[in-house]
């Protein structure tokens, strides 16, 4: 077992975990972070996707260990002050979603990508999103939806909250 | 800026809801991670199961020693096909095609021998989801290998068994003919005149095996320390579960509750009976506690039900003009080792499909279904209807190369003219309406048809190294599953209707309990958009309840585009029973004669008088009841349901354009059309959404997906890494219209969407390739049709060979940056 702590969606935790265990199971099963899924055993589909330290990564392919002292935000945090993000409200407005599985890591693989790059062209879009498997709209709505949250952008950034 | 707990305030949004792009309820949940998928879930004291599975193909037990396994740390059991074989029930085949029939007992956990790589014979329970899988590797299995069977055309020489005591591999023959059923002429006559005196064109073409590849794997969790037993299920139809466990358990249906919480995703993949959902039933009966089993995607991959796996002989009879005069079918059909839930009926499905749009005098359909040693298949998005319209859009195709002629010409010389409908079709279906050549004509026009054929024209005449191939489908399918006499005339063991009730609450809020069952289709929203506008209530005073057999009693789950068509009118039902019985309580309360009253926008009103009140208003005073008629039933609350008549058919017009390197054999989308006809839109957006969706499963079906084996019968592509779903950079973005003509089959005019686009796409991207190298000698390429297969067209080979590995994209993009760190 070794010990961690760290910040998940603004809450400071600390926790003794194996040293196998998977960031998204530590997420899941010891925080009931459950909003984060697990779409793969690949590291293929994306859907696991978080920021750690700003920064996306899948969250089945980190172990918790490597996460200790980091900063992590989930699809459960990306919300400020009671205020949808711009790419969830986007989301919403373009019908990114249709079952809802894929979304939490779309996002914040979308949030990512526009910090990255806050006005991308649609191919910008389709290149940083290769990462993230979505089997319901067909990408169609997503690509859209990142791209008006671009355009219609965002007062608050990720981490504002308390 | 919306807060989080509440969707956005409605806007200017007045009038009609129905046609209107309201955003979805479902997303706030789903946008901010509060989700309920069933792995999310857990009870007080639920333990975690794993899979022991069979690495062969075919193979006896000999012996299981679960010692090892049962000293793991915090392992509570171990249970093999043996411990259960009482208790655990067998995986239902709804649909027996013929009465012939043979239908080997399919046990969820397999006792003495296995059948495909994959199959459970031992269960480990745990503590936790990781001790459970450390120790399922502790199981020690010793196998007597059986040869396997692993391919349709070696499975019909009857060589090499599935299942050695059936004697054969065939299972079913089923068969329709024209002339016997009086629906047309005799096909094999039309063939030999066409022989003779016209055109015959003969194809064999090939229906990959596919994977529906939903999202979320699946997840079950069975609770049976309650007065029921509780099984969360992330299943399309938890009201069949509910039947079947039953049904082949022993356990009271009453006695058990279904609960299908989010779904992520189904694509006909979770419209199944899946052997770890009747072992997570049984294992925690046996136990009496909780336990959940959540699949990996490996296992997903592996052990859920696959589809399409056809071989399809296509015979088609034409005049020398070009009209056709029989089409005969004969599919080979892999039902693989066991039959599933609807796993010979899938393709029996196409048998009203094939004919298609057209006006065909003679029609044969003959389907065998085969079993090998590989996961079963059952339906997959379209399920039969996209394997039909792929072979026959390809054969019109064929039909219009061989005369030179435009593919559109063809089509038109031979589809139903809008002036004919109703039309019954050579296969005894009536098409309700349609109107093929306005869809058409605006898909054209949408694409910029002839400014493509020209550039196609000029890039042949110049010898460019890239070609353009301009690829058609004018599909229709039956939608609306299904007609319940239909179905029994069919043998499918239940029935295709739809329920729903209707509850007004006393403060004005309307619930609304629907049977069907949804899990990404916006059932929430557009249900609401129809009792609003039924009721007169505000689109957010509707709250629709679904998935859980405690609160939906009845109803037939969602799967064949059914959800909208018989659910919406069961929906409607309801509503309009919850008025006539309000009506009387307003006559009552407003002192008028009850033929005086009429209901209109929400609101009951006294004919040539002022007076009136709101349906709300009637909803208060009924649970006061302090002012009731006598003799009246103190509650407007109402039950509907439908069962329709017949199917309803969208149609539409699908064009694709592809660039062909001919030099490399990468396949490029250049542009993609559609214009659906699916009857009545209740929400524009969702519908959309649906064929976005649709579309993308069928061109992957085209260009990506496929599900190989190895000699052995292991799944070669069994992960994400292998088995090619296309990403947001292998996609573009489509142009997607509508031409609705209202269906006659149900009152809402709705003909269905969610399977339009997977049926309608995979010829039109196929059309395409090879109407791009048609040219130079390439008839048929191979589904799906990777580089290498293009390439090796090009260079003489048909491309029908097996797959040696699994699918490659092809990746554009070449001129954007890599990202600039590995993260
Ligand atoms: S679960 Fe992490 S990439 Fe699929
Ligand atoms: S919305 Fe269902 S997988 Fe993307």
């Amino acid at each position: 077992m070794a010990k961690i702590s760290l910040t998940v969606d603004g809450e400071k935790v600390s926790d003794e975990v194996e040293p196998r265990m998977l960031l998204v199971h530590y997420l899941r099963e010891k925080l009931g972070r459950t909003g984060t899924v697990v779409g793969c055993d690949t590291s293929n589909c994306g859907a696991c996707t978080v920021h750690l330290n700003g920064r996306s990564v899948k969250s089945c392919n980190v172990l918790a260990v490597q996460a200790d002292g980091a900063e992590v935000t989930t699809i459960e945090g990306l919300a400020a002050n009671g205020q949808l993000h711009a790419v969830q409200e986007a989301f919403r407005e373009c019908h990114g979603l249709q079952c809802g599985f894929c979304t939490p890591g779309m996002i914040m693989q979308s949030v990512d990508l526009l910090n990255e790059n806050p006005h991308p062209t649609e191919a910008e879009v389709r290149f940083g999103l290769e990462g993230n498997l979505c089997r319901c709209t067909g990408y169609h709505n997503i690509v859209k939806s990142v791209l008006y949250a671009a355009e219609h952008g965002s007062a608050h950034s990720e981490g504002a909250q308390a | 800026m919306t807060t989080l707990e509440q969707a956005p305030a409605a806007g200017p949004e007045t009038g009609k809801e129905i046609g209107k792009d309201r955003r979805r309820k479902e997303d706030q949940r789903l946008i901010t991670g509060r989700t309920r998928w069933t792995d999310n879930l857990s009870v007080p004291g639920m333990l975690h199961m794993a899979m022991v599975r069979s690495p062969h193909a075919h193979a006896r037990i000999v012996s299981i020693d679960t010692s090892a396994a049962k000293q793991a740390t915090n392992v509570y059991d171990v249970v093999t096909g043996h411990d259960i074989a009482d208790s655990q029930g067998v995986l239902a085949n709804a649909w027996p095609i013929t009465e012939e029939q043979k239908t080997p007992t399919h046990l969820p956990m397999a006792v003495d021998r296995v059948t495909f790589a994959g199959e459970v014979v031992a269960a480990v329970i745990a503590r936790s989801a990781a001790e459970a899988r450390d120790a399922a590797e502790l199981v020690d299995v010793e196998w007597e290998e059986l040869p396997a069977v692993l391919d349709i055309k070696e499975a019909l020489k009857d060589e090499v068994l599935a299942h050695p005591d059936l004697g054969t591999n065939k299972s079913a023959l089923w068969q329709f003919d024209s002339a016997a059923a009086g629906t047309g002429g005799d096909v094999d006559e039309a063939i030999a005149k066409a022989r003779t005196d016209g055109i015959v064109i003969e194809r064999e073409l090939l229906q990959q095996r596919l994977m529906p590849a939903f999202m979320e794997p699946r997840s079950y969790l069975a609770d049976p320390t309650g007065e029921q037993i509780t099984l969360w299920s992330s299943t399309q139809i938890p009201h069949i579960v509910r039947f079947l466990l039953a049904a082949t358990t022993g356990v009271p249906e009453s006695k058990i509750r279904v609960i299908a919480p989010d779904v992520g995703g189904g694509f006909g993949g979770k419209l199944a009976v899946q052997p770890e959902e009747w072992i997570t039933f049984a294992v925690a009966r046996r136990l009496g506690k909780p336990v959940k089993f959540t699949e990996t995607r490996s296992e997903s991959l592996m052990s859920n039900h696959h589809g399409r796996a056809q071989v399809q002989h296509i015979t088609l009879a034409a005049e020398k003009d070009g009209t056709v005069t029989g089409l005969k079918v004969h599919l080979d059909a892999d039902l693989g080792s066991y039959v599933a839930l609807l796993g010979g009926g899938t393709p029996v499905l196409g048998a009203f499909m094939f004919n298609g749009i057209y006006k065909f005098p003679a029609y044969q359909f003959n389907c065998q279904t085969v079993f090998t040693n590989r996961p079963w298949t059952d339906a997959y998005r379209g399920a039969g209807r996209p394997e039909a319209t792929y072979a026959i859009e390809r054969v019109m195709d064929d039909l219009a190369a061989h005369l030179g002629v435009d593919p559109l010409e063809i089509r038109e010389k031979n589809w139903i003219k809008n002036t004919e409908f109703p039309f019954t079709s050579v296969a005894g279906l009536v098409y309700d309406t349609g109107n093929y050549e306005v869809a058409t004509a605006k898909a054209k026009e949408m694409f910029g048809y002839d400014a493509l054929r020209a550039e196609q024209k000029e890039r042949r005449a110049r010898g460019d190294k890239v070609q353009l191939g301009l690829g058609v489908s004018t599909f229709t399918e039956m939608c609306g599953l299904a007609p319940s006499r239909i179905l029994g005339a069919l043998r499918y063991g239940a029935g295709g209707w739809e329920h729903a009730t209707v509850r007004m609450l006393a403060t004005g809020k309307v619930e609304v309990v629907i049977g069907v069952s949804p899990h990404g289709q916006g059932h929430e929203t557009a249900f609401s958009q129809i009792v609003a506008d039924r009721l007169g209530v505000p689109f957010e005073d509707v709250e629709v309840l679904h998935g859980d057999t405690q609160v939906s009693a009845r109803g037939l789950d969602t799967y064949g585009s059914r959800s909208l068509v018989v659910g919406g009118e069961a929906v409607l039902r309801a509503a309009d029973k919850v008025i006539e019985r309000a009506r009387v309580v307003a006559a009552h309360l407003l002192e008028a004669n009850l033929d005086d009253v009429t209901f209109d926008s929400g609101r009951f009103s006294v004919a040539g008088t002022d007076q009136g009140m709101g349906i709300t208003d009637v909803a208060l005073a009924t649970f006061t009841s302090h002012n009731f008629p006598d003799d009246v039933e103190t509650n407007i609350d109402a039950q509907g349901s439908f069962d329709a008549v017949t199917f309803s058919f969208p149609h539409g017009t699908h064009l694709c354009a592809m660039e062909v390197d001919t030099e490399t054999g990468r396949v490029k989308m250049r542009k993609y059309v559609c214009v659906d006809d699916i009857g009545t839109v209740i929400n524009p957006l969702i519908a959309q959404g649906q064929v976005h969706g649709g579309v993308t499963q069928g061109i992957s079906q085209a260009l990506f997906e496929e599900a190989v084996f190895d000699d052995a019968g292991t799944l070669v592509s069994g992960s994400f890494v292998d088995y090619l779903l296309p990403t947001a950079l292998d996609t573009i973005s489509y142009d997607v219209a509508h031409s609705p003509n209202p269906s006659t089959t149900n009152s809402l005019g709705a003909k269905g969407v969610g399977e339009t686009g997977t049926i309608a796409s995979t010829p039109a991207v196929v059309n395409a390739v090879v109407d791009a190298v048609r040219h130079l000698g390439v008839t048929d390429i191979a589904m799906p049709m990777t580089p290498e297969r293009v390439w090796t067209a090009l260079r003489g080979d048909p491309g029908g060979a097996d797959t040696v590995e699994s699918a490659e994209p092809h990746f554009e993009g070449g001129n954007l940056e890599s990202p600039e760190e590995d993260r």
